[in-house]
């Protein structure tokens, strides 16, 4: 694909940034604060701008601790591969999309797909008690990630979470996950 | 004993704890690491316990934390849920229609035994 095919790509999906490559905290920092000002610019409901500051914190930051604790069996140029990610987000008049894709290990899809489907089929109260109980359960990674990402992203955008998982080879497989959040008046 | 002054910045909030009995955490608290930003936090409030005032009274001022920072708020409050010899009071501020926040609020209350107050203002 030529760099202008890429262009109008992203034009008609109204994307206002994508990302591929390695994420880092400053990256982050820079991406939530350069979405804190476009949703200013445009205008959008302060409600609106939180919902999806909030979703987008959540996102990246699952991507970040995903691949800081993805173990890659390689040279350097393979873990590099396999510790890139890509992102992007994109407004329309009714909604955002953050899109997020990045590796995963083969043997770990049918626990992220569980806990997925899981969330998924949870309603509005099923998901408060179910944080709830997730935030009261005392479990903590080292890094202070809970497992709540997922089941807050659900929460607060008041969506399904949509995912595909596409395999590679007998080792990864990419993961993608899109969440919709729509624009409150 | 000391004061707990954090200047806050992009991802941490501005703490405040002072020795009279005055907490406030304020500002934005989604660092990708948790823990670390909240330890020297729980340990001021370890000390505290050691010769608290009577009455602590805890403000909460977020505008935005993430799930991270979700389970160290917890762990927050519940040290100052053990601590003896005080009558600590919690005013949990949100910003009007941020349901979210207020939400949040309610569940540390549901969870923690420890009077909470629900302040809502225009904004934070």
């Amino acid at each position: 694909m030529d760099t202008f095919d890429l262009y109008r790509t992203m034009e008609k999906d109204n994307v206002l940034i994508a990302f591929k490559g390695s994420i880092t905290s400053e990256l982050l920092t820079s991406v939530l604060q350069i979405m804190e000002t476009k949703m200013e610019d445009l205008d959008d409901a302060p409600k609106t701008r939180k919902k999806v500051f909030n979703v987008l914190v959540e996102c990246l930051q699952n991507l970040y601790h995903h691949i800081e604790e993805f173990e890659v069996v390689g040279d350097a140029e393979e873990v590099t591969e396999k510790k890139s990610a890509i992102f992007s987000i994109s407004r329309t008049e009714e909604c955002y999309y953050i899109v997020t894709g990045n590796f995963v290990s083969k043997k770990n899809v049918d626990s992220l797909k569980n806990k997925i489907d899981y969330i998924n089929k949870l309603d509005r109260a099923e998901l408060k008690q179910y944080y709830k109980s997730i935030l009261n359960n005392g479990e903590m990674s080292e890094k202070g990630g809970g497992g709540l990402g997922f089941i807050d992203i659900a929460k607060k955008s008041g969506e399904k979470l949509k995912y595909s998982i596409k395999e590679l080879d007998t080792t990864y497989s990419f993961f993608t996950l899109t969440v919709k959040i729509t624009q409150k008046k | 004993m000391e004061d707990l002054n954090l200047e806050g910045t992009a991802k941490t909030p501005t703490v405040d704890f002072k020795s009279n009995g005055e907490l406030l955490i304020k500002g934005r608290s989604i660092p990708e690491n948790s823990i670390e930003f909240y330890k020297p936090i729980i340990d001021w409030i370890t000390d505290y316990g050691n010769s608290p005032q009577s009455d602590t009274s805890v403000n909460i001022q977020l505008e935005y934390f993430n799930t991270s920072s979700s389970k160290c708020i917890l762990d927050v409050f519940k040290k100052l849920e053990s601590l003896p010899d005080t009558s600590v009071k919690i005013k949990w501020y949100y910003e009007e229609d941020d349901e979210d926040m207020l939400e949040a609020g309610e569940d540390y209350e549901a969870i923690i035994d420890l009077p909470f107050e629900m302040v809502e203002v225009e904004e934070l």
